[in-house]
């Protein structure tokens, strides 16, 4: 028999244990001789299951080798002992001990180490990251200290880093008796692995189970506070207090000795092989987490594993053609009782894919499963909230579905409603307002009916209450393989967006014109307020000046909000929510006097309802007098910009918020918009004014403002994201101007700022080049529109008092102007001043239901209640 | 000082409170221009802006009264049937594949000015009037 030949595999981690596992069973000949070096202090375990570690799990239960292998004859093992140099000429490796091995083959099998970013703190005591068993044993001491230490009140530990591993060590956190708090730069918990929707719930699930999430932000700085606990200072100025951090920000391939020895590297780190492992010098190899086969590292074991089976099996000469080609980048893991799996192409990269989804947040699951453009094969998924059907599904990955997708993610029986159109069931409700079901819409398309979404709205009567289901027939006819034109309407072939350019090309300035060079027809409800919006953007001028005033939906028309019996709703600005004691008087008796039902709005505003369309001028009248201008509730618009108190009052502020927000909703006053816009401003990261739900919202950071983009409540909530963090005023301001004058000029009708960002190619990163580094060159032009917008805002109601051509639209009857409309009629109901005609629902008067209502004694009764008085 | 009972509580049953507040007069019984043999004046031409409505008042019901760009008049009731509101005159006029339309300004359903068909639900209808115009007055005629 031959002397046997010597492998050197660099690192006793999972993957270089089951090279030499593999190897060995492969190697019946005895051929190889195996010399292992390992730098850590314990023979391979299973680090993906690591976490177990902090709670039942041994050492013992995690280790990998077993009897058989420390017997082996042809295995030779150094622990805690790394290679520290390779000459590749002389194939010799040389240890941090000073042994040398000569060997035939290297296999490099080093892993990964975990990324630490360079903020200051970085390197503190009671900082740790989160990969080895060593790092288990500190993370715990540590733990110990800090919660045996109760007094001290800081029992709190911050996981940087919202990934997956991020997600585990917070866990493990929680289990050592920390409350943790994550802390992730990506909008979204595990960005890597699931979508939008997959993280918000996930983010929903995991905060329930008491976790601090914060996204969109990053670490500034860690830093020993005087009583020994440490401060971690976020992105947004947060400050939080911890007995540990833990850095769980990604890994980077340990490829520090290969490139030591003159080894190729990838672009962005590992060891450069090819299909067979090998590197550069034909004499050695790499597998794991530090290969970069063809340019690419995997983070996960199972194509680790793959790899090093590629390379036993060339060794070993009974699978001399091995190559590692696809992999599988499959996670499934249980976190604090949260399934989440992924699976696949779970981003839905592949050309043509589409998407499937089931979205219950009542039962709070998630699942989406990403098929190939015939919706035959299935691709990839992500299955957030219960994840039981991840094998099988798994299963069918890259092979043809046995039916529909759908069922295999529906769960049995009745009730599943879900986002994708295709994952809904026929009897799925679209339109609540009529209960229009998917089946209804689709039968109607299917028998040729309908082919738009005017006729689908025309034959089902879907969207014609309260229109919130409009998008979703559109994608009905899409999911039917119906082509949904992006005409405005059948006047106009083109886009919003397109007539837009259309119009701020050419210069036109009347609707007439426009119709006349770019349309078809007299034009319609949809069209003309959009170009009316369009021409008070970019032509200037009252919006009941001229032609303007046909164009103007009933609001814009009567400058008013139409309510339901066909009153009107008052809103004088109040910017930023500031409001006088003398102006509350001169409201409170505009009120009374005209006898209108007062109610404060949440953008932190009075809305006055019930008045009369003739009545609106005499009330504007006194409201102009008394200083006040239009609240532009009724238009799509900029509403209100809302703030909490800031550094005027409050003891957190540490920025003007009050001021700021002032200044915006003055500035940005009266710009038409395609649809409303509110926006908010937080004194600090407390973030008392939910900016975070506005279309653009600010928060005042120690450095300036962070600015979030997107946001909005009504029918499908949202957060804002991060746009840009840590302004001064005047970049603030024109990124807000740039902001929204990108937004006016290539949004759709009635889109409001998240589905935009959404539909924007590249999403908020675009947004963010083409308004901050100006990738469009456009970012003067937007600068110009608004600069001109600002300059030209007049009041429209002290205008419309001016003029008595306007004024006589206000009237009720044109042949019998001081007769009242004998139509309105109000009622009492509960105390309330509310139209005739309310319609039947569930009761909210307690008292009729049996519960106690006598009203609370009233202070005023002096005599019999003291208040404040001394006994 | 304002408690709760000052401004929300009434006694039971009556809506004083909220009444008392309504400083206006109690509507009147309505004023209707005197009508010719059957035709009702309305306002001269001028005072119609092309593509949009005024209200008028005919015998005591609210009429829609609208203008169109190519100058045709029409004239419905003004009662919206889907939200039961007096409101059809302050819609938005237009066409439909070629038939002129007031959209509700409440639901946005469209009705045909023609004919004062709905075209979301052809099974609901407006009242329409005859309109005409004498030595430039606007005139409407019983339903
Ligand atoms: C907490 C946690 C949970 C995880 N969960 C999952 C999961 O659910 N699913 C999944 O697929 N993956 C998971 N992973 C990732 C998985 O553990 C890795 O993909 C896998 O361990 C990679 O194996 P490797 O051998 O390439 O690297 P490692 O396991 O890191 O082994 C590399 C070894 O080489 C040693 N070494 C480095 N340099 C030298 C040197 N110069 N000389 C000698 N020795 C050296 C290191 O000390 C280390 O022991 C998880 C990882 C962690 C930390
Ligand atoms: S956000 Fe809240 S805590 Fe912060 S400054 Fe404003 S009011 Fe104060």
């Amino acid at each position: 028999m031959l002397e046997p030949r010597t492998v050197v595999v660099v690192g006793h981690g999972m993957v270089g244990h089951r090279f030499v596992e593999s190897l060995r069973r492969r190697d019946t000949e005895g051929a190889w001789r195996v010399v292992v070096l390992a730098e850590e202090s314990r023979p391979a375990y299973d680090r993906v299951a690591l976490s177990s570690y902090v709670g039942e799990a041994t050492e013992d239960d995690l280790a990998l080798a077993d009897d058989e292998f420390h017997a082996d004859g042809l295995v030779e093992l150094h622990l805690d002992d790394p290679a520290v140099a390779v000459d590749r000429s002389a194939r010799r490796v040389t240890t941090r001990r000073g042994r040398a091995v000569d060997y035939d083959e290297l296999v490099l099998a080093t892993g990964s180490v975990p990324f630490v970013p360079p903020v200051p703190g970085h390197d503190l005591d009671g900082v740790f990251v989160y990969r080895t068993l060593d790092d288990l044993d500190g993370l715990r001491a540590a733990a110990e200290t800090a919660t045996a230490d109760a007094g001290a009140g800081r029992r709190s530990g911050v996981v940087v880093g919202g990934g997956l591993l991020g997600l585990e060590a917070a866990n493990a956190l929680r289990q050592l008796g920390l409350s943790p708090h994550v802390v992730e730069m990506a909008p979204r918990l595990m960005p890597v692995q699931v979508d939008d929707a997959g993280g918000a719930l996930l983010y929903r699930l995991v905060s329930d189970l008491g976790l601090r999430v914060h996204t969109g932000v990053s670490t500034s700085s860690i830093a020993r506070d005087h009583r020994g606990g440490l401060t971690v200072t976020l992105s947004d100025g947060t400050e939080l207090d911890a007995s540990v951090v833990v850095f769980s920000a990604g890994i980077r391939p340990a490829d520090a000795l290969a490139r030591e020895i003159g080894l190729d590297v990838g672009e962005r780190g590992g060891v450069l092989v090819d299909e067979r492992c090998r590197t550069t010098d034909e004499h050695v190899w790499a597998i794991g987490e530090v290969a970069a086969v063809r340019g690419r590292t995997y983070g996960l074991v199972a194509p680790g594993y793959a790899m090093a089976e590629v390379v036993a099996g060339r060794l070993a000469g009974d699978d001399a053609e091995a190559r590692f080609t696809e992999a599988d980048l499959s996670t499934k893991l249980k976190l604090l009782g949260v399934d989440v799996a992924s699976f696949g192409d779970a981003h839905a990269t592949t050309a043509g894919a589409l998407e499937v989804r089931l979205d219950d947040p009542v039962t709070g699951t998630y699942s989406k499963l990403v098929v190939s453009d015939d919706a035959r094969t299935l691709l990839g998924g992500v299955l957030v909230g219960d994840a039981s059907n991840y094998e099988t599904l798994r299963g069918f990955l890259g092979a043809e579905l046995p039916g529909d997708p759908m069922s295999l993610i529906a769960p049995a029986g009745e009730g599943a409603v879900g986002v994708g159109i295709d994952a809904l069931p026929d009897g799925a409700q679209i339109c609540s307002c009529n209960a229009v079901t998917k089946g209804a819409l689709v039968d109607a398309i299917a028998s040729g009916e309908a082919t738009t979404v005017p006729q689908l709205k025309a034959c089902t009567r879907a969207g014609t209450t309260c229109g919130s289901c409009v998008p979703t027939l559109g994608k009905v006819l899409a999911s039917c393989g119906v082509e949904v034109s992006k005409a405005l309407c059948e006047h106009f072939a083109q886009s919003r967006a397109e007539l837009y350019e259309i119009v701020l090309a050419t210069g036109l300035a009347t609707f007439s014109e426009i119709l006349a060079a770019y349309g078809t027809g007299h034009g319609c409800d949809v069209c003309k307020p959009a170009v009316a919006s369009m021409l008070a953007t970019l032509a200037g001028g009252h919006v009941l000046d001229g032609e303007s005033a046909t164009l103007q939906d009933t609001n814009d028309h009567a400058l008013a909000n139409m309510q339901r019996n066909g009153t009107y709703s008052v809103v004088p600005r109040l910017p930023g929510g500031e409001v006088t004691g003398e102006g509350l008087i001169a409201i409170g008796e505009v009120a009374r006097d005209f006898g209108l039902y007062t109610k404060i709005t949440g953008g932190q505003r009075i809305d006055m309802f019930g008045a009369r369309l003739d009545d609106l001028p005499r009330i504007w009248k006194r409201l102009v007098d008394a200083g006040f201008e239009s609240g532009h509730a009724y238009g799509k618009a900029l509403r209100t910009v809302k703030s909490c108190v800031g550094t005027d009052w409050c003891r957190y502020g540490v920025q003007d918020s009050v001021g700021l927000a002032v200044a915006l909703e003055l500035r940005y006053r009266g710009l038409r918009s395609p649809h409303k816009l509110k926006s908010g401003v937080s004194g600090c990261a407390r973030e008392c004014a939910e900016a975070r739900s506005k279309d653009f919202g600010i928060i005042a950071t120690e450095h300036g403002w962070n600015l979030y983009v997107g946001g909005n409540g009504g029918f499908t909530p949202r957060h804002a994201e991060l746009l840009a963090s840590d302004l001064d005023t005047g970049t603030l301001v024109r990124t807000i101007d740039r902001y929204l004058m990108f937004y006016v000029r290539t949004a759709d009708r009635l889109q409001r700022t998240a589905p935009w960002i959404e539909s924007l190619e590249g999403g908020i990163d675009h947004l963010r080049e083409v308004v901050i580094e100006d990738s469009l060159g456009i970012c003067a032009s937007l600068d110009e529109q608004m600069a001109r917008h600002v300059r030209s805002y007049a009041d429209e109601w002290a205008a419309v008092l001016d003029d008595p051509d306007k004024l006589a639209r206000f009237t009720s009857f044109v042949n019998a102007p001081g007769t009242p409309d004998p139509t309105i009629e109000f009622v009492d109901h509960l105390g309330r001043r509310v139209p005739a005609g309310m319609k039947e629902g569930q009761p909210t008067d307690l008292g009729s239901l049996g519960f106690d209502t006598t009203p609370a004694p009233t202070r005023i009764a002096g005599p019999t209640i003291p208040v404040g008085a001394p006994a | 000082m304002t408690t709760y009972a000052d401004v929300r509580h009434h006694p039971d049953g009556s809506t004083d409170g909220a009444e008392a507040k309504d400083p206006r007069p109690e509507p009147t019984a309505p004023v209707t221009p005197p009508a010719t043999d059957g035709w009702t004046r309305i306002c001269p031409l001028e005072r119609l802006t092309p593509e949009r409505g005024v209200c008028a008042l005919v015998g005591g019901e609210p009429v829609a009264v609208f203008r169109t760009r190519d100058d045709e008049l029409y004239a419905l009731h003004n009662l919206d049937p889907f939200s039961g509101a007096s409101v059809l005159s302050r819609g938005i006029v237009g066409d439909l594949g070629g038939t002129p339309v007031v959209a509700s300004p409440l639901y946005k359903q469209h009705f045909a000015l023609d004919s004062g068909v709905a075209l979301e639900d052809d099974s609901v209808a407006v009242a329409t009037y005859p309109v005409r115009v004498v030595d430039g007055v606007v005139e409407i005629g019983s339903a």
